[in-house]
């Protein structure tokens, strides 16, 4: 037995479980969240780049399972984020809540398909499988994202497949030429020539549309915004960074060696673009949901333009933690920004931002919850997100980077510029709406996710270190030659 | 146990904050109490320190909170100049703030993010590093914005933005500076100065313009002092914090701590950074007070005489000699105490009597004679009259001008003076020889404990800028801390 299968298996049970279960579904997360946190437990005090062969089947027939820094801190953030997102959805996807039954008949399954897809991605180093938990993950994402707009769901549905069509193309391209599809073993195989590089290139392409890397973000603000909220907790916490993942596996283990400046830039400077377009377009943002996904597009630029910051580097490990970390307290704020939003939006008299007055006064500890996310991805002190950033910035500069930096850092006043606005119409107001305070647990998860994004500003050392446990550049071919 | 007690220092308001925060309206008076127990057990805790660090011991907690990153808490002398004013404020700040908003809508929220202010300015003062200094410095940032926007109309909505604005361009622009730097030298401890040898001069008048630029945007110097009058929305006892101790102060501490413990005096000095610096805080305070005279607004009028007061601060560290920083250093105190009673003062008179705009003053002094009296010692004091507190500063700057050689800065000191007297004379005439207005009745200035609440810590502040001019000499005076701290640190 290890973490490694059950953090996958266990949630592909519970669903099939909450299948069966019927009207009293929504309690299996009672019994999922001790579980899945205790496994996480375990996942992090494995030794870094431990590894499990799945069902015994030792490389290269079987499916190897690995715990590297990337996916011990990504693993326990995603058990956090989908903890509490589910504990919030109890209320809203309760049978017999408000004639809602249909939907909380399909919420639940998906969600733990969603859990486990993103659980497999981040621990799975075997492309084929890889493909199959982004399958997964697409699927349950687009069905999540129907909830709330069908249109915007066939839209992502129609992009996700051609995401996956690429994708698929590329790893039939690296099977061909290497015979194998496992990144640890394809990391001193691969060859700097055309085939590869065309795989990586293809491959590449179809994952940056389902990490909506600008200029490939078109289906999210729509998905995004129209979701419940819980749904757009999960999406824009959780499903974007599986792709980003893989791109990260390929990029700098898998096919490194195919991996050319040239291409690192280019993912950088669109990285910088992402950050820039997707800051302006929240900032157009009239209505709070659109504005929140749009800062999402901002925020995957970040994990992008950290990619020729870490190729750069005379150490990497400071830009590696920094594009950990960001993915990381990402998943944290965005999940808790989006489930206060839907709570806000509940008590609000509509949708758009300037709605949002006096809920400062209405419900104070939400509007705390909304802020404090927001100071993490604005990348403020003390904060997840200005960990993450401020690795960033600091490996940026040390490599005379300047326009990374200054990129970097606009972004943050950007961010400051959209996340403020909201915060401060809910500070105007003479009036006070009234909110029935429903159920307490509604209120306690984004409150509880932003403490986290926060906390996490003061561990930046615990994050740093291991992220960079077991990353690609800590064994370099050379040290393998010594062995 | 010492090496807890800066952390002390900053778990007192923290708590307090939180208590703020989570209490209910109906259980206001425990909030109160709460408040003001906290702000005296932290200046109880400040007077002891105040003991040890004059007899050389100095505390400091240290944890690394990145790779190669040290956070680091240190109370030096310093250190503790700003934490005792802070101290001192915060209690005085406490008891008005009380007073003036009784018991209105959401005080909970206002003490809470005004104790986190405080924490956040004893942060910056304490600051060890680089890093650790700007740490604070954005807390400090994200503590205020609520304490600017509280009255929730569209005026403060606009002045929180303008604030937002600027200062956050500032301390992006001051964290690229201290990163750069970090990536040149490895580690920016104040008490340990980087060897900024290797480094091409070009470069470090890059970073330093990015640092004092940052750091400017805080303290106001020409022309990044926009935000400050718009500020002027806030409630009085907030703009009385922002002025007086957090705000403009924490801005005015990071150029002092740039000057002498980053660069150190000697790199400026050769990098010829001293004379731009002192020429930009010169037109600073020549501005500033143009700017006052013309307004008619008393808030406003307070507010440029703030943007011309601090960067006499800026002008002393900038001057590079032994008196020049006294007076520097000792205006930061100095300031603090005259322009806070200066604030409540004109808080106190909206409140009581209605006072806005510069002829409603009319015989002020007779309906008000308290407040109006610590208002003129304040004024008295900025104008730079003896015995009150800031004509010490500007004796010791103006002595530290020609000590440097740049007699120039006497001119500017009596320019500011003579534009000063203009601005502050006309409202103490008005007060105090105007016939009274007849359409407000006179209220009884002391009648009630709300009242009393309310005048008296501007009183109190008035006697202590008095006490600091006229006991300069004595020890324990903010000149004679001023002293110390130049000659044990600065100029060994």
């Amino acid at each position: 037995m290890s973490p490694l299968d059950l953090l996958v298996a266990l949630p592909l049970a519970f669903m099939v479980a909450s299948l069966l279960a019927g009207r009293r579904q929504q309690w299996l997360l009672l019994l999922a969240v001790p579980v899945m946190a205790w496994l996480s437990v375990w996942l992090l005090i494995l030794p870094g780049g431990s590894v499990h062969a799945v069902g015994g089947w030792e490389l290269p027939l079987g499916i190897l399972l690995r715990a590297d820094g990337l996916a011990q801190l990504l693993v326990p953030a995603t058990t956090i984020a989908a903890s509490a997102t589910g504990l919030y959805a109890l209320h809203e996807f309760a049978p017999g809540s408000d004639g809602r039954d249909a939907r909380a008949g399909t919420f639940w399954p998906l969600f733990y398909l969603l859990w486990s897809a993103a659980n497999a991605a981040f621990l799975t180093t075997d492309l084929f499988n890889l493909y199959v938990t982004l399958e997964m993950a697409s699927l349950a994402a687009v069905a999540m994202a129907a909830m709330g707009s069908v249109r915007a769901a066939l839209r992502y549905l129609l992009v996700a497949l051609l995401g996956s069509v690429f994708y698929l193309l590329g790893v039939a391209l690296i099977y061909s030429r290497y015979g194998t599809v496992d990144v640890t073993l394809l990391a001193g195989l691969a060859q700097p020539d055309f085939a590869t590089a065309l795989a990586l290139t293809l491959m590449t392409g179809g994952l940056l549309v389902k990490a909506a890397l600008f200029p490939l973000h078109g289906w999210l603000p729509p998905a995004h915004a129209a979701a419940p909220a819980p749904a757009s907790a999960l999406l824009s916490g959780l499903a974007v960074k599986i792709g980003f993942v893989i791109v990260v596996r390929l990029w700098f283990e898998g096919l490194a060696a195919a991996a050319t400046p040239a291409g690192l830039h280019l993912l950088g400077g669109i990285g910088a673009l992402a950050i820039l377009f997707g800051s302006f377009q929240a900032i157009r943002q009239d209505r709070l949901k659109p504005l929140v996904a749009y800062s999402t597009v901002a925020q995957i630029g970040y994990l992008f333009l950290a990619f020729p910051l870490i190729a750069g580097a005379a150490d990497p490990s400071g830009a590696w933690a920094g594009m950990s970390v960001q993915a990381v307290a990402h998943m944290i704020a965005k999940a808790s920004m989006f489930l206060a939003a839907g709570l806000m939006l509940e008590a609000a008299y509509g949708t758009r931002v300037a709605d949002l007055s006096g809920l400062a006064r209405a419900m104070p500890l939400t509007v705390t919850a909304f802020g404090l996310a927001a100071v993490s991805l604005m990348g403020l002190p003390p904060s997840g997100g200005f960990t993450a950033k401020f690795l960033l910035v600091e490996a940026a500069l040390r490599q005379g980077a300047a326009l990374h930096a200054a990129v970097m850092l606009v972004g943050g006043l950007l961010a400051a510029v959209y996340l403020f606005r909201p915060l401060a119409v809910a500070f105007s107001g003479a009036t006070t709406p009234a909110v029935a305070l429903k159920a307490p647990l509604r209120t306690a998860a984004p409150l509880g996710l932003a403490l986290v994004a926060i906390t996490m500003g003061f561990a930046g050392n615990v994050l740093a270190n291991l992220a960079a446990d077991a990353a690609p550049f800590a064994s370099p071919p050379g040290s393998v030659a010594a062995e | 146990m010492t090496a807890f007690v800066p952390l002390l220092l900053l778990v007192l308001p923290l708590v307090s904050a939180l208590i703020s925060f989570s209490l209910p309206a109906r259980f206001a008076v425990w909030r109160d109490v709460a408040n003001l127990l906290f702000a005296l057990a932290k200046l109880a805790l400040v007077s002891l320190l105040l003991l040890q660090v004059r007899a050389a011991v100095d505390s400091e907690w240290r944890y690394q909170f990145l790779p190669g990153h040290d956070f680091l808490l240190r109370v030096d002398s310093v250190a503790l100049l700003f934490v005792t004013l802070s101290a001192f404020l915060w209690l005085v700040t406490t008891i008005y703030a009380i007073a003036y908003f009784k018991r209105g809508p959401n005080l909970a929220r206002f003490f809470g993010f005004f104790n986190l202010c405080v924490l956040s300015a004893t942060g910056v003062a304490m600051s060890g590093t680089a890093i650790t200094f700007f740490l604070f410095y954005e807390l400090l940032t994200l503590a205020t914005w609520p304490l600017v926007v509280h009255k929730g109309d569209e005026q403060s909505l606009r002045a929180g933005r303008i604030y937002l604005i600027y200062t956050l361009a500032g301390s992006a622009a001051f964290l690229a500076g201290i990163l750069w730097l970090k990536a040149l030298v490895g580690s920016i401890e104040f008490t340990a100065p980087p060897d900024l040898s290797a480094i091409p001069p070009l470069t470090l008048v890059l970073i330093f313009a990015l640092c004092v630029g940052g750091l400017g945007v805080k303290a106001a110097l020409v022309p990044l002092h926009g935000w400050l009058p718009a500020a002027m929305a806030a409630p009085a006892p907030v703009s009385a914090l922002l002025h007086a101790v957090a705000v403009v102060k924490a801005g005015a501490f990071g150029i002092v701590r740039m000057v002498y413990d980053v660069y150190g005096l000697q790199t400026v000095a050769e990098l010829g950074l001293g004379l731009p610096l002192a020429l930009l805080a010169s037109a600073t305070i020549l501005y500033g007070s143009l700017r006052a005279l013309v307004q008619t607004d008393i808030k406003k009028r307070l507010a440029y005489s703030t943007v011309s007061q601090v960067s006499y601060i800026v002008l002393g560290a900038s001057l590079a000699g032994p008196i020049a920083a006294v007076g520097g250093l000792v205006h930061l105190v100095h300031q603090g105490i005259m322009k806070i009673t200066l604030f409540m003062c004109a808080g106190a008179l909206t409140e009581r009597l209605g006072v806005k705009t510069v002829s409603d003053l009319d015989g002020a002094g007779r309906a008000m004679p308290v407040t109006m009296a610590a208002f003129t010692i304040g004024a008295l004091g900025m104008i730079g009259i003896p015995p009150v507190a800031g004509f010490v500063s500007k004796w010791y700057l103006g002595m530290g001008g020609l000590q440097s050689d740049n007699g120039w800065v006497v001119a500017v000191l009596v320019g500011s003076s003579l534009l000063s007297a203009a601005y502050f004379l006309p409202l103490l005439y008005r007060a105090w020889l105007l016939p009274a207005r007849t359409d407000v009745p006179h209220p009884a200035e002391l009648a009630g404990g709300w009242n009393r609440m309310l005048v008296l810590p501007a009183a109190a502040t008035a006697l202590a800028s008095l006490c600091a001019g006229l006991f300069a000499a004595f020890p324990w005076s903010p000149l004679s801390w001023a002293t110390l701290i130049a000659d044990t640190e600065y100029f060994r």
